[in-house]
């Protein structure tokens, strides 16, 4: 029963944020509205015995995605008022295409009369169980080269971010290793012959 | 009683909300992004929501993992657009017309 009540409170919330997301009118306002819709889905994952994803959406999504989306916000200085003309114009035909997809996914995921047979009773986890320990356990055994895999895309992204980013101004003084490397000794070396001074 | 078709519907509207918002906001990247992390969480529901009833974790394996790759993703975008932003000095969509798409 009180599941049930949470369940139907944090899905209220979390349609709404979405709402928000979508139509409100500053970018700030949006990305807040995100961070609510990730708090209320860790809490519904929480509700459904993943912990660990839970705590990782928060920490990961709250804590480093959405400050990296806010950054990047607050760093543009874009024009409000010109990004946000064509909302009613586009708008029903947003609300007809959300609301076609809705009904189909309603149709396939509440009809009975499919004949689609769902897991009613999930199946009850035993009394020292870890959600944490389990993941671990098959992530570091039969996942173990698609979880390196990540890091690797983790590391391309990192790159690929700072290359995407970097300014290449001129008029500053800055080391050209190939140049360093190429220079030859008469580029650098000058030898003179200088007579001998003459003691007065 | 909270059964999976409940969640699944859940994240279906999260999912047409996002798509919806794909259409609504024509103009500003920023708001697509995040639409696109929005359908991205309703996919992910849907593995945890059977990773649950079905009591098999692979599910959430699989989570873990599009949870990383839409992390850099959004890396990759943002960093995208701010490129975009210093060469172009807006956000629009319809000013990226640069290869005629």
């Amino acid at each position: 029963m009180l599941t049930t009540i949470l369940f139907y409170v944090f899905a209220t919330m979390l349609v709404g944020a979405a709402i928000g997301v979508v139509l409100s009118r500053n970018p700030v306002h949006a990305a807040l509205f995100l961070v609510l819709a990730f708090f209320e889905s860790a809490a519904l994952w929480l509700l459904l015995e993943a912990e660990f994803l839970g705590i990782v959406l928060v920490l990961v999504y709250v804590g480093a995605v959405m400050v990296l989306f806010l950054f990047v916000i607050m760093m543009l200085d874009v024009n409000l008022e010109e990004l946000r003309s064509g909302l009613t114009r586009y708008a029903p035909l947003g609300a007809l295409v959300a609301g076609i997809m809705i009904a189909e996914i309603a149709y396939v995921v509440w009809a009975r009369h499919l004949g689609l047979n769902f897991p009613v009773n999930a199946p009850s986890l035993p009394e020292h169980y870890s959600n944490v320990h389990e993941l671990g356990k098959i992530l570091y055994t039969d996942y173990m080269l698609p979880f390196q895999l990540a890091a690797v895309v983790l590391l391309i992204a990192i790159v690929a971010a700072i290359a995407l980013t970097m300014r290449h101004r001129t008029g500053y003084k800055k080391q050209d290793i190939g140049a360093q490397v190429a220079v030859r000794r008469e580029d650098r070396l000058r030898i003179v012959k200088v007579d001998a001074e003459k003691y007065p | 009683m909270i059964g999976l078709p409940h969640f699944l519907l859940l994240a279906g509207v999260l999912f047409s909300i996002a798509v919806a918002g794909i259409f609504l906001n024509r103009k500003n990247v920023i708001v697509l992004l995040m639409c696109i992390e929005l359908m991205l969480l309703a996919v992910n529901f849907n593995f945890v929501a059977f990773s649950h009833w079905l009591g098999d974790i692979h599910g959430q394996v699989f989570v873990f993992f599009i949870l990383t790759v839409a992390a850099a993703e959004s890396a990759i975008g943002l960093a995208i657009l701010v490129v975009l932003f210093r060469e172009k000095q807006s956000i629009n969509v319809e000013n990226l017309d640069t290869m005629r798409g």
